[in-house]
């Protein structure tokens, strides 16, 4: 039902873990409908200079979750801003039919937590 | 790749000794049942003891057997054919919320089309009331069904008590036994139950073949109609190689049953204890010992979530179920772990383990030696683990 690309992602997940003060952090999903995604920004200027994630979820959360890390490290903040979540499920060889709503959250993870690196950067200001 | 398969509650393999059977039903004496030469009537022959064996399991007379496609089938022909053949005397049927989705689904269909439906919760361990059954019954309560044992905690339902309970009020009792069959000992006498749910494939028969027991003086009105086969209670020619095996099965089931609970219940024990020992944070799902089905192991694991378990598990060659909602098909867990209190996140980390006669000891070693790495890689991922973890640091 997963492409190999899904379970190699799940199986050798890229970048899983915390950044230690991190620059931004964001996290969507609950532990209710059984996916949670919570992803770290290491930012450097306008780059991504390094992403982890912690996914609580099921293959595809947590292949989703790999795979926006992989896709964003080295990209401009705005150049992540634009990456959507059919994007990610697309770069994975797409996922199952009942996937792609409730465990294609990744991208809105980063979102959150470019936002949440933004509005830091804003109280500094 | 080696390859461990615990979930027999999903389905199990055709025993070698059915198939070996079955075969000459399909090549050489394929004649259907209801034709009068010869080879009509040594199928017909074979039928008939077939419908014996299932009998023999349950308790039953042979002519209260009637065979279906599977038990889901029977299900639906229980219960609205119980609320067709009763349609004048009321319109109120009593249920639990821990039934499989062909009793529950069934009783919701009857219910959008004007019936009254009362849902009877469970305790903690998946076990209902007795005394709430009682409480429910109305006076134009005309249906009572309740599984024997659940299919997914394995917890056995006091039958028995809900049956003597039934006939005091003059209401049929259906019972859902697939999970049961052959596990644990059915008398349908014993037990007051008017209709009883079986099927073939979770004893070592084929797929495609069940039967609803209906006592002798219950009417139900039929699903199918046609040619009249079954006692007109379900047309369409026989499954005759299907039902040949069921019956094989059955009287397998019924010479083994001791034997194979006796291991069931040694492996189930081993694997229960050995995942609470080597895995923190981890809940046994439904009662111990006796008011367990022997062969069933349902635990949560906290802070993973199940379908990923299933994946781990899978990739190195171990075949489980979770009640997760990413492999029921829905957005919500198992409706049965909600039933029994479980909170979403917890369902969600739920695993079964569904044993089987060929499983061995040194199958379960393996499971308990793969598990704990799996949950330990999955929690490390998780960020309801680390929540965890910090609070422990700061105490």
């Amino acid at each position: 039902m997963y492409t190999e690309k899904v379970m190699d992602h799940f199986t050798n997940p890229r970048n899983v873990g915390e950044i230690e003060n991190p620059d931004g952090v964001g996290e969507v999903g609950n532990a209710k409908c059984g996916d949670i995604m919570r992803i770290y920004l290491d930012v450097e200027g306008d780059i991504i200079k390094d992403v982890k994630f912690k996914t609580f979820g099921c293959g595809a959360a947590v292949a989703t979750s790999s795979m926006v890390t992989e896709m964003v490290k080295g990209k401009t903040l705005d150049e992540a801003m634009v990456i959507s979540n059919a994007a990610v499920a697309e770069a994975l060889g797409g996922l199952p039919p009942a996937k792609m709503h409730c465990s294609n959250l990744a991208a809105d993870a980063l979102h959150a937590a470019i936002v949440n690196y933004r509005e830091k950067q804003e109280k500094k200001e | 790749m080696r390859r461990v398969y615990l979930d027999h509650s999903a389905t199990t393999p055709v025993d070698v000794e059915v198939a070996t059977l079955m075969m000459t039903y399909y090549t050489e004496k394929y004649g259907n049942p209801s034709s009068v030469h010869s080879f009509g009537r040594e199928a017909k022959q074979a039928l008939e003891e077939a419908r014996k064996q299932v009998a023999e399991l349950i308790g039953a007379t042979p002519s209260e057997v009637t065979f279906t496609s599977g038990g889901t089938e029977a299900d639906n022909l229980a219960i609205i054919g119980t609320a067709e053949a009763l349609r004048k005397k009321g319109k109120h049927i009593i249920t639990s919320s821990i039934e499989h989705h062909a009793v529950l689904e069934t009783c919701e269909y009857l219910e959008k089309n004007g019936l009254d439906l009362t849902v009877i919760p469970v305790d903690e361990e998946g076990i209902l009331s007795v005394e709430d059954v009682r409480k429910a019954i109305r006076p134009d309560t005309i249906l009572i069904s309740v599984m024997h044992a659940n299919n997914e905690v394995g917890s056995i339902q006091p039958i028995a008590e809900i049956g003597k309970l039934a006939k005091e009020h003059g209401i049929t009792f259906h019972v859902d036994a697939v999970q049961s069959l052959g596990k644990i000992p059915i008398d349908v006498n014993e037990m007051n139950v008017d209709l009883l749910t079986v099927s073939s494939h979770k004893i070592y028969g084929p797929k495609g073949v069940g039967a609803l027991y209906v006592r002798k003086g219950v009417r139900v009105v039929p699903l199918v109609h046609g040619g009249g086969q079954e006692k007109k209670r379900r047309s369409g020619t026989e499954n005759t190689p299907g039902i040949i095996g069921f019956g094989k099965a059955c009287q397998l089931a019924g010479q083994r049953m001791a034997e194979d609970a006796e291991h069931h219940t040694k492996l189930r024990d081993k694997l229960i204890n050995g995942i609470l020992q080597s895995i923190d944070h981890v809940k046994v799902n439904g009662p111990m010992g006796d008011k367990r089905l022997p062969n069933n192991v349902n635990v949560s694991i906290r802070f993973v979530e199940g379908e990923s378990l299933l994946l781990s598990l899978d990739m190195l060659g171990i075949s489980a179920s979770s009640g997760s909602a990413c492999t029921s098909g829905s957005l919500d867990p198992s409706h049965v772990l909600l039933a029994m209190g479980l909170v979403h996140e917890i369902a969600h980390g739920s695993l079964r383990f569904t044993l089987g006669r060929q499983n061995t000891e040194e199958e379960i070693d393996y499971v308990l030696e793969q598990l704990p790495k799996i949950v330990e890689r999955l929690r490390m991922m998780s960020p309801l683990y680390d929540q965890v973890m910090h609070i422990k640091e700061a105490q």
